[in-house]
């Protein structure tokens, strides 16, 4: 009787593993054909206008930026990205505490802390600056993302998965830049009027600048540059020295935010 | 063996509790399975359907998983429909703009499972037809 338990159980283990392990199989199996069905032969295929093997980067030309240019390409990329506008929570509040920021002004002195000679010309230190996500090279953000909902695509671009963000908001910390936004709020009660071609978040999500991947896959501009007028940003590939982009970096003398941390931001300033 | 008969007629207790849901169930009292309907003018318009080679009454979770780590990780965006055609992978922008009767279509057989999935927290839904 004990014998045949044993037995029994013996069997009954290995009988388990032997499902298990083949369900797996099978599973893996299933999983690959039906990759090969649903993908395409050789994996999923990007849009044939998409540039490859970039590196994407942008120059913000401060000298050409007005109040009304920065307006309409905050705009641009507002209307786009479903960025919601909440209001001000209560009468008096001067800053408004939900605030969703992928590309806003800034004062000259907080973009660049580190840059505040004294006797600068006003035309730097008094006009506000055009600031969005840096697109580190080396991004405090990515390390610090328990999730991997926040990485870096091939092409450099930090980008955010928001299917597996769970709002920790280690990435805000990280960022030296204050370039990310935390929905405290749904942000559907305070859309623009809605582009159903872009989701929108759900609360306890945070959200950037994602240097319009979308735009770029696509092989089109990111909106915010669609959106200038006369060139007050230039955006391209740093891999390719005949850019638009390289050139520029070539002609003009360009500061970045905050360099010395170190994190190789990929938005330059032409001051 | 001592107290065979007690545990027999609990045995068969046992079983009759535990089967019983089956039992009773076997004149038709659970609500028929739902269809999703196709009946939109998308659909309607369309000589051949042109959607994916897979069961996507069973398998839909599965493919749209896949899609969606195929788009936001891989950059990758098309994938080839039943007419070899490429199409984007999109929810909003593609599987809806035929099926853009969500009441009838998703939100039929979701109600039935009792399943409420986030999709639309993010993804905007096709306006209300009519
Ligand atoms: S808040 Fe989201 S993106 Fe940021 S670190 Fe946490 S999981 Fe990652
Ligand atoms: S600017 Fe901040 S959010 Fe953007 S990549 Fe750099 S560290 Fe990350
Ligand atoms: S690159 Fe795209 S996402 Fe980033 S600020 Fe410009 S419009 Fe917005």
């Amino acid at each position: 009787m004990k014998s045949d338990r044993r037995h029994f159980l013996k069997a009954a283990g290995v009988a388990t593993i032997g499902v298990a392990a083949g369900a797996t199989a099978a599973e893996a199996n299933l999983l690959d054909s039906a990759k090969e069905l649903l993908l395409g032969p050789k994996g999923a295929a990007p849009y044939p206008e998409a540039k490859k093997n970039a590196r994407w980067a942008m120059v913000v030309d401060t000298r050409k930026l007005t109040a009304e240019s920065m307006e309409k390409m905050i705009h641009a990329c507002n209307h786009a990205h479903n960025i919601p506008l909440h209001p001000l929570r209560k009468k008096g509040d001067k800053y408004n505490k939900d605030e969703i920021k992928w590309i806003w002004e800034e004062e000259f002195e907080n973009a660049f802390p580190g840059q505040m000679n004294e006797h600068l010309p006003p035309k730097v230190t008094q006009n506000e600056v055009l600031v969005l996500c840096n697109q580190c090279e080396n991004p405090a953000c990515v390390r610090v993302c328990p999730t991997k909902a926040t990485f870096q695509r091939d092409d450099g671009i930090v980008i955010m998965d928001f299917h597996r963000c769970i709002g920790c908001r280690f990435c805000m910390a990280a960022c030296p830049y204050g370039s990310r936004s935390f929905n405290f709020k749904d942000p559907r009660i305070a859309s623009l009027e809605i582009n159903p071609e872009f989701p929108t978040r759900m609360k306890g999500v945070v959200e950037k600048c994602n240097f319009c991947a979308e735009q770029l896959d696509k092989g089109l501009q990111p909106h915010c540059v669609e959106a200038c007028e006369n060139g007050e940003l230039v955006f391209g590939d740093m891999n390719d020295p005949e850019s638009e982009i390289r050139k520029v970096l070539r002609n003009n003398y360009t500061i970045r935010r905050k360099p010395e941390v170190g994190t190789q931001p990929q938005v330059y300033y032409i001051v | 063996m001592y107290d065979s008969g007690k545990i027999i007629t609990g045995l068969v207790i046992f079983v009759a509790l535990f089967a019983s849901p089956f039992i009773l169930n076997v004149g038709g009292g659970a609500p028929a399975v739902p269809q999703p309907s196709l009946d939109t003018p998308a659909i309607k318009s369309m000589g051949n359907p042109v959607c994916v080679r897979e069961n996507m009454q069973s398998n839909h979770m599965q493919v749209l998983d896949l899609w969606r780590d195929s788009v936001v990780r891989d950059s990758n965006h098309t994938a080839p429909g039943i007419d070899g055609q490429l199409y984007e992978m999109s929810l909003s922008n593609t599987c809806m703009e035929c099926h853009s009767n969500k009441a009838e279509f998703c939100d039929r057989c979701h109600t039935y499972a009792a399943v409420d999935p986030f999709c639309w927290d993010c993804h905007i839904e096709p306006p209300k037809e009519g």
